[in-house]
């Protein structure tokens, strides 16, 4: 028996998946801005103090990198409320879940970018008159900006792939889409041939877009 | 806490699918990426760019969708695997991908002179890979790698959704059964965590090591 492709299903439902592609967008691009806010006070925090500080933003990111997303995802929207007493949204839950995931990916991020800050531009800062703050305001953090950005684009993507995960609590994005075709139609090969293209697409178009402004905004 | 420790046995299993599927994938993606990644590095142009487009393409798509997409389509397509298989086909595909770039980020970072030296000294190709160029190389393969092999179990959390009793999985139907989410989750990311964090401080006892090399 052959198999016939048909896509007529997946068109007259292109929204579930066209609207999704946004909804991913959308969840990847809050939860990098907020992993970025986490990462920075933590990689801030964790290259002006020692000892007790150092280990404890160390912890965080061992445990998120060395824990299986899917497995938080699940502890932040089943796990949590249930012992907090409290409920949020799917969508909630999941824009926390990798925010916090994201942090700790970002808390890496700059504190290599920090370090990497030419220690002749903060004396240079220093010698003419700029306080410890505005070091950090007008040297470090532009210049670390500027270095990080190739890593913020890879890591925006990155996150952008696995807004994939909120399908699992009912988070209406992409993949969410694809499944709810798949089993009302079981037009299995059309709509993952679609589906993957789609994430495939975005993704270097991003990557395509972001390594443009690298480029308006490159050290060298 | 009671029913944590009387559904030990239970997750015990679990974490051997983990552990099994893991293994399998991680030494499917090494032989596969090792392959295609020297292939990608020396070979000519009609092997270098369907290698090319693979990897772009694998690693350009989110795992689970990889996963549903190999899971439902093969049976249709007439390949009847078992659910175990269609997903470690999945995983190795997506874990190669990956591990390519590595094999050609190691192989390239190694001086052309040292390539060079050794055809001049009248060694074939394979000799020249072999006593050469690998040596060197597997020093900049093994960090990165284990940080691929760290993946791979983490990624393999992505087959609970297809229906397999891996640690994931074992731990939502625990949870199913009694009603406690937070101390089995916690168990469940503590488990994964003890995995994977002895293998990333490898990785980084790895790195330290092989420090001193130098251009």
């Amino acid at each position: 028996m052959s198999y016939h492709l048909n896509y007529g299903y997946i068109w007259t439902h292109f929204g579930k998946l066209g609207w999704g592609l946004v909804l991913s967008l959308e969840l990847a691009f809050v939860s990098i801005l907020i992993g970025m806010a986490i990462g920075l006070s933590l990689a801030l925090a964790y290259t002006a103090r020692g000892g007790l500080v150092r280990r404890a933003v160390a912890g965080y990111v061992e445990f998120i990198r060395n824990v299986p997303l899917l497995l938080l995802v699940y502890l932040v929207f089943y796990g949590v409320p249930s012992v907090g007493g409290f409920a949020y949204d799917a969508t909630e839950s999941f824009v926390i879940t990798l925010s916090v995931y994201a942090g700790a990916t970002m808390v890496e991020v700059f504190r290599a970018g920090l370090a990497a800050v030419p220690r002749g531009l903060i004396d240079a800062g220093k010698a003419i008159g700029l306080t410890g703050w505005q070091r950090l305001i007008w040297v470090r953090l532009p210049t670390m900006f500027r270095i990080v950005l190739p890593s913020l684009s890879n890591a925006f993507v990155s996150l952008f792939k696995d807004t994939s995960l909120a399908s699992v609590i009912a988070v209406p994005e992409l993949t969410y889409g694809a499944q709810w075709i798949n089993t009302n139609s079981f037009r299995v090969i059309e709509v993952w041939s679609v589906a993957a293209p789609m994430y495939l697409v975005t993704g270097y178009v991003l990557l395509f877009l972001l390594q443009r402004l690298e480029r308006r905004f490159s050290v060298h | 806490m009671l029913y944590a420790i009387q559904s030990l046995p239970f997750l015990w299993g679990g974490l051997l699918i983990t552990l099994e599927v893991s293994a399998l994938v991680v030494f499917l993606s090494l032989v596969a990426g090792v392959v295609l990644g020297i292939g990608i590095a020396y070979g000519p142009r009609w092997i270098y760019w369907p290698i090319r487009i693979y990897s772009d393409f694998l690693r350009g798509i989110p795992l689970l969708v990889l996963i549903f997409f190999i899971y439902y389509a093969l049976p249709l397509v007439g390949v009847n695997f078992t659910n175990v298989m269609s997903v470690v086909v999945a995983l190795s595909a997506f874990e190669a991908a990956h591990i390519i770039e590595v094999v050609r980020g190691a192989i390239q970072s190694i001086h052309h002179g040292q390539n060079e030296a050794a055809k001049a000294i009248g060694l074939r190709f394979t000799q020249r890979l072999l006593y050469v160029i690998a040596p060197q190389a597997i020093r900049r393969f093994l960090p990165p790698w284990i940080n691929a092999v760290v993946d791979t179990v983490k990624g393999s959390a992505l087959v609970s959704l297809v229906g397999i009793v891996d640690l994931t999985l074992a731990i939502q139907q625990v949870i199913g059964r009694t009603y406690i989410p937070m101390p089995l989750y916690v168990l469940g990311a503590v488990m994964y965590f003890l995995i994977n964090y002895s293998l990333s401080s490898a990785s980084r006892r790895l790195e330290a090591r092989f420090a001193y090399i130098r251009e």
